[in-house]
């Protein structure tokens, strides 16, 4: 179990416990904790409906084309966008700290 | 009018299959879906994805599933109505009638919304006055090149629509002047397109404004796009005079109009009794990713079984003097219309 932050559109920081055993993603994090995540595609970076942006100066594995491509078609767009879905709970990114896009 | 049994509306892979399960009942079917195939996000957002929990299938494409699923129904006969959207759903003596946004009626006693994610409409970039310029100079599918014969054309997109519809302008000395504006200076399109999109740049037949968003629209004080605001990472604003205003960033999905039709909405889906799937409107339906449920699971197999408890409750509609009998296909074959 890690420990992950998410800050929602409204500015309020959640504290949420991830599990490391469970091949989960941030987008299904925030999904099981009712956060306003849609992940209309399912995971699948195909919808940018979880985009977030990464705020702390966690090391995430390098973005996949198609993850990039799908950030293309999307909007408010930074440098430190990410998607949720495309980002594994590992023990790695214990302490993650990530905001929701708009 | 389109007279039918029942309207399927949303022809992805539970409409589709519904469309059996009726026919094995002599129910007829006509199925309406804005997008212009059948298929709904299978084609649409992942024809190439293979899927792994269809039973009996240990691996299939998407697309290659949605074929199969046309092909098992084509014994049936259904109707379709593509690339048009329901728009409205109304009640006439026992029957319904189904209004697509082009003006197509459809009647028939009984409705299955099959509708999935909803209505696929194109993503529409964070600008202020958008949507008052919308038919006065900004298009988000280019419908007909000709129209935009001798203008002056924006377009912003990195993707593949947004290269192919540069060269197809370009190419076909269509257009005035065009600029092509992206985010980033990098694209990821088919490599070839984006090797014209760099030659056609580099040849001064186009304008490639990169690390940019248009951000804003003026009028031309007529109502009508008269020239764009493009926002230059390092360099600041830019105004570019057009006359159009193209952003091509793909579709996404929403509700729709059903949101508007009188039924139960919870969580963006419709509420459904799971004892036939129906709607809180009688003889409206609600199947697969569309419908919600305690304990729903929006996977393909689920919608296949929820739409062949419908057709039951629909043919008991239908014929209300009829018994239906479960029969299976082992024993008596498929006999199509």
């Amino acid at each position: 179990m890690i420990k992950v932050t998410v800050i929602d559109r409204d500015g309020k920081t959640h504290l949420l416990d991830a599990p490391t055993d469970m091949n989960m993603n941030m987008m299904e994090v925030c999904k099981a904790h009712e956060l306003p995540v849609e992940g209309t595609c399912g995971g699948m970076a195909l919808c940018a409906s979880c985009q977030m942006y990464l705020e702390s100066d966690t090391a995430l594995p390098e973005q996949s084309d198609a993850e990039l491509a799908m950030l293309d078609q999307a909007f408010h767009v930074k440098d430190n966008s990410r998607l949720g879905c495309q980002i594994r709970i590992r023990e790695e990114i214990d302490g993650i700290v990530v905001r929701l896009a708009p | 009018m389109i007279e039918t049994d029942i309207i399927v509306i949303g022809a992805g892979p539970v409409g589709l299959f519904t469309v059996f399960e009726a026919g094995l009942l002599k129910l007829r079917c006509h199925l309406i879906d804005s997008l212009p195939v059948p298929g709904g996000q299978l084609i649409e957002i992942y024809p190439k994805k293979p899927i792994y929990d269809i039973p009996g299938f240990p691996i299939v494409n998407a697309g290659e599933l949605v074929d199969n699923l046309m092909k098992q129904i084509e014994v049936f006969k259904p109707g379709f109505t593509l690339g048009e959207t329901a728009l409205t759903l109304d009640e006439v003596e026992n029957h319904f009638i189904v209004t697509t946004n082009k003006g197509m009626k459809h009647k028939a006693p009984t409705v299955i919304i099959a509708g999935g994610l909803g209505v696929f409409e194109p993503r529409k970039p964070p600008i202020e006055n958008l949507d008052k310029f919308e038919d006065k100079g900004v298009e988000y599918i280019v419908r007909d090149p000709e129209f935009y014969r001798n203008k002056r054309v924006v377009i912003s997109g990195g993707g593949d629509s947004a290269l192919d519809w540069t060269i197809y302008l370009i190419e076909n000395k269509i257009v005035k002047s065009l600029a092509l504006v992206h985010r980033r200076t990098s694209f990821r399109g088919h490599l070839d397109s984006v090797q014209k999109v760099m030659d056609m740049a580099n040849a001064g037949a186009i304008e490639l404004i990169t690390e940019s968003e248009v951000v804003g629209i003026n009028s031309n004080g007529n109502g009508h796009v008269g020239s764009v605001v493009i926002k230059h990472a390092n360099l600041g604003d830019i105004v570019k005079e057009a006359d159009h205003f193209v952003p091509l960033f793909g579709l996404t999905p929403s509700l729709g109009p059903l949101a508007d039709w009188n039924l139960e909405i919870e969580k963006n889906a419709v509420k459904v009794n799971t004892l036939d799937y129906s709607t809180n409107r009688k003889g409206v339906f609600a199947v697969g990713d569309i419908n919600t449920y305690p304990g729903k699971l929006k996977l393909i197999l689920c919608g296949f079984h929820e739409g062949t408890l419908a057709v039951q409750s629909a043919f008991a509609k239908i014929h209300p003097n009829k018994k239906n009998v479960l029969k299976y296909t082992t024993v008596n074959g498929v006999s199509g219309f």
